[in-house]
């Protein structure tokens, strides 16, 4: 039941908090559409057809996955600077477990980008929100932001022994949409990329949710979500708790 | 005048070292030169992928976008840090002359966004293949300084908007990704909506690139001339509008006593 607690209230406050931040709008509403928009713009300066709801989809994972990078850099930081993190350290729960729910109200705040990309793109560029399996869809979405949560839960354990994480998070935004595939193929990429791509849960997570909306097989990308969820959340464990040892031992917890 | 220079250059220098918050390497390396290598290459690639401009259009677009990250950011913290690191009041109690201070933050930082353009550049060159010539490198290193230059001056605007606004890197971060879609980066602005293109003409780096892109293409630098003439001019605005703005903003905040306060 304490589990829960620290869960569902640690989730509550840190979306009460990133609602509350100009940040974390710009990265979860407005870039997106930036985003999409400019891929839009190419698609059809180029030609290439039937690909607005392809792009609107993509440029939504995108900002999930931007706002689950900054907000995973960003959450030790800040507690950092401000000087609770050693008190959330020294809590009884395990620091996985302090910063999970931080980690997925990430997430969940980056789902708004996928809404306004769909919205943007149905009210400005016409695009037709016609799903194939709307039932899968839903799944898919709830299953690649807890994913893309969960995978932000590593990053930030990282981040416990590196000082200039936000300068991280900006050198990863791009690499991940470039090898997830999230609003090109995978196929024009060097094939050593291909691992790297299968590795990554927004690869599979762009998958599923593009062919739950425009005909596909859903429940092979579906699985392979949830198995790097789960895979990301026992690395997790493993690396904050030897991530936090290291820290206390050289002192270096809060260091700016 | 050995004054004025002096505030200028050691005095800019001074303000760079101390307010530019990704001067140090583990920042400055994965921020300034990783993050637009990526760019560079994500963006290539999706050109490739739509099918809709060859990569040297993309390379030429992102390579000269890319030192809006240096000037824009560079700038807008190399001014309004000075509000957030309480250094403010004694600077504008000082009887320094306005303009070098102002105008002397710029160097560092065009020097900074010239390095990151060249980094990209040779990124362009090394992995995608980017081979515009020797003859053009010239041009090219000329308009890339003008287009530097007008984005320095356009974070200086934005600096200044940052002595008084509270939350300045807001506006620096949608600036910089609206400049993305509408500075003609990786779209043709005849693709965009005529409202786009029109408010993209107004800023900075559009005319650069588009005279970039001619020059690597094979024209002459005279060819583009009226191009680079046009960004010359933006930055001559911008400054001039981002100088007045500093010392409105200045008196005012010095009248209503809110230098430092947010």
């Amino acid at each position: 039941m304490s589990t829960w607690r620290v869960i569902g209230s640690g989730f509550v406050m840190n979306l009460k908090m990133l609602g509350t931040s100009g940040f974390f709008i710009l990265t979860s509403v407005v870039q997106p559409v930036i985003f999409a928009t400019i891929a839009f713009y190419m698609f059809k300066s180029g030609g290439r057809p039937g690909t607005l709801l392809y792009t609107a989809l993509g440029a939504g994972v995108m900002g999930v996955w931007s706002t689950t990078l900054f907000g995973s850099g960003g959450m030790i930081q800040w507690q950092r600077w401000q000087g609770t993190l050693e008190l959330s350290v020294g809590a009884p729960p395990p620091m996985v477990l302090v910063y999970l729910p931080f980690s997925l109200a990430n997430a969940v705040t980056g789902a708004y980008a996928l809404a306004a990309t769909l919205v943007w793109g149905r009210l400005v560029f016409g695009v037709p929100l016609h799903f194939a399996h709307p039932f899968l869809f839903a799944v898919a979405l709830v299953a690649t932001v807890l994913a893309l949560g969960l995978m932000g839960l590593v990053l930030a354990s990282t981040f416990i022994l590196y000082r200039y994480a936000n300068a991280m998070a900006n050198l990863l935004e791009y690499p991940v949409w470039i090898a997830s595939g999230l609003v090109f193929s995978t196929s024009i990429l060097p094939a050593w990329t291909r691992p790297i791509s299968w590795a990554l849960p927004p690869y599979w997570g762009v998958l599923a949710l593009r062919h739950a909306a425009l005909g596909g097989e859903v429940w092979r990308p579906l699985g392979m979500v949830a198995v790097l969820g789960a895979a990301s959340l026992v690395i997790a464990t493993g690396t904050f708790r030897i991530f936090e040892h290291y820290a206390r031992a050289r002192a270096t917890l809060s260091l700016t | 005048m050995r004054t004025w220079l002096r505030i200028f250059f050691v005095g800019g220098v001074i303000a760079f070292r101390g307010l530019f918050n990704w001067i140090r390497p583990a920042m400055y390396i994965p921020t300034m030169l990783g993050s637009p290598l990526f760019q560079l290459i994500f963006f290539t690639k999706l050109g490739q992928y739509a099918r809709a401009q060859p990569a040297d259009f993309y390379i030429v677009g992102n390579s000269i976008q890319a030192c809006s990250m240096a000037s824009v950011y560079g700038m807008t913290m190399a001014i309004s840090n000075e509000r957030q690191a309480q250094t403010l009041g004694p600077l504008l109690a000082s009887p320094a002359n306005r303009a070098a201070v102002f105008l002397g933050r710029g160097v560092p930082v065009l020097a900074n966004g010239l390095l990151v353009s060249t980094f990209t550049f040779g990124v362009g060159a090394l992995l995608l293949g980017f081979r515009p010539g020797a003859a053009a490198i010239p041009s090219l290193v000329l308009i890339v300084l003008v287009t530097v230059t007008s984005c320095t001056a356009f974070g200086m605007l934005l600096g200044s908007v940052g002595l008084r606004a509270k939350d300045v890197f807001f506006a620096a971060n949608l600036a910089y990704f609206l400049m993305l879609l509408l500075c003609g980066v990786n779209i043709p602005l005849d693709v965009l909506p005529g409202w786009m293109s029109l408010v993209g003409r107004c800023l900075p780096l559009t005319h650069g690139i588009a005279a970039a892109r001619e020059v690597a293409a094979g024209a002459s630098l005279g060819h583009a001339a009226g191009l680079v003439a046009t960004e010359a001019g933006i930055a001559v605005a911008y400054a001039a509008a981002g100088f007045v703005l500093f010392r409105y903003f200045e008196r005012a905040s010095r009248r209503s006593a809110v230098l430092d306060a947010y």
